[in-house]
């Protein structure tokens, strides 16, 4: 009789995907501490893992960090199916669908800046959206999209400075910076 | 600070300045406050004509005493010339603010120009 038992095995990318969604979800605690003048207004320190991981892994791993880090960073936070953990949920599948393209600029002019300032914004459109139909049913919530534009292009245009610097960093060291099936 | 400009790729710094333009757009945009969109007019009561603020023209409106002739321009509108005996409607100017009023009483019309975040939610006579 064999034993039933299931065993499974992960694989380096399950650990590479674990690894980089435990880092990017210590970002979100970590931010989750600092106080902000504006619900919704926050810097997005784990979108960094995100970029360096779409630069390096390609976009399938990307989508699980960034899904992985909502979901389990809100459980941590005590935030998980309240109305903010569908505002960032709503705003990660944005941001990625919009990486997704971005992806495909041409590397030679846009680099990782210009993925985390569009992907910034597709944050921040989708957020509105979900405000806009779900939990603020008027326009008001528009009136505040220029305060939300200003963070996109500032904590866009910060993270990716970061993220392009740690990938710089990251392609000189041990780990090989290849391994792209998509590209 | 320089040594992050070294991070930036050229089409980095083209997405970085349209990103800062949409911030001015959106501010533009959403905060112009007090702006009219367009202006009702009003004869015995009776809306006449709505009028978008876009580009200048004359509207001509009966009352009993006559013709008030009220002038469209672009974010502003005035009553231009009326048969009434004071003219207070006439000497009040361009209306500029979404909310603000010039009546007629004599002629019985009223201008009213309406926007987003009016001065009023409504005046009453």
């Amino acid at each position: 009789m064999t034993p039933s038992t299931i065993e499974l095995v992960p694989a380096a990318e399950d650990r590479r995907i674990a690894r980089h969604a435990a880092a990017a979800i210590v970002l979100t605690v970590a931010e989750a501490a600092i106080p902000l003048p504006l619900p919704g207004v926050k810097p997005g320190l784990a979108n960094i893992v995100t970029l360096v991981v779409l630069a390096r892994w390609g976009w399938r791993e990307a989508v699980w960090v960034a899904l992985l880090r909502v979901f389990a960073g809100s459980l941590l936070l005590g935030q998980f199916l309240a109305p903010g953990f569908f505002l960032s949920l709503s705003g990660a599948i944005a941001s990625l669908l919009v990486l997704g393209l971005a992806m495909h600029l041409p590397q030679r002019w846009f680099g990782p800046v210009s993925h985390s300032i569009l992907a910034a914004f597709a944050h921040i459109g989708a957020q509105l959206v979900v405000a806009r139909l779900w939990l603020v049913p008027h326009d008001g919530v528009f009136y505040l999209m220029p305060v939300f534009a200003a963070a996109a292009v500032v904590f866009g245009l910060g993270n990716g400075l970061v993220a392009a610097r740690l990938l710089h960093e990251l392609g000189r060291g041990s780990e090989p910076a290849e391994k792209n099936p998509e590209r | 600070m320089t040594g992050w400009r070294h991070w930036l790729r050229p089409g980095d710094s083209v997405v970085v300045v349209l990103g800062a333009l949409v911030c001015v757009w959106s501010a533009l945009a959403m905060w112009r406050g007090g702006a009219p969109d367009s202006a009702l007019i009003r004869a015995g009561g009776t809306l006449v004509a709505e009028v978008a603020l876009t580009r200048a023209q004359m509207v001509e409106v009966e009352g009993p005493l006559g013709t008030t002739r009220i002038e469209i321009a672009p974010g502003r509108a005035r009553v231009a010339s009326d048969p009434g005996p004071r003219q207070y409607c006439v000497r009040q100017g361009w209306l500029e603010r979404a909310g603000a009023v010039a009546i007629c009483a004599p002629n019985e019309v009223s201008l009213m120009l309406t926007g987003r975040g009016a001065d009023y939610d409504s005046l009453n006579y």
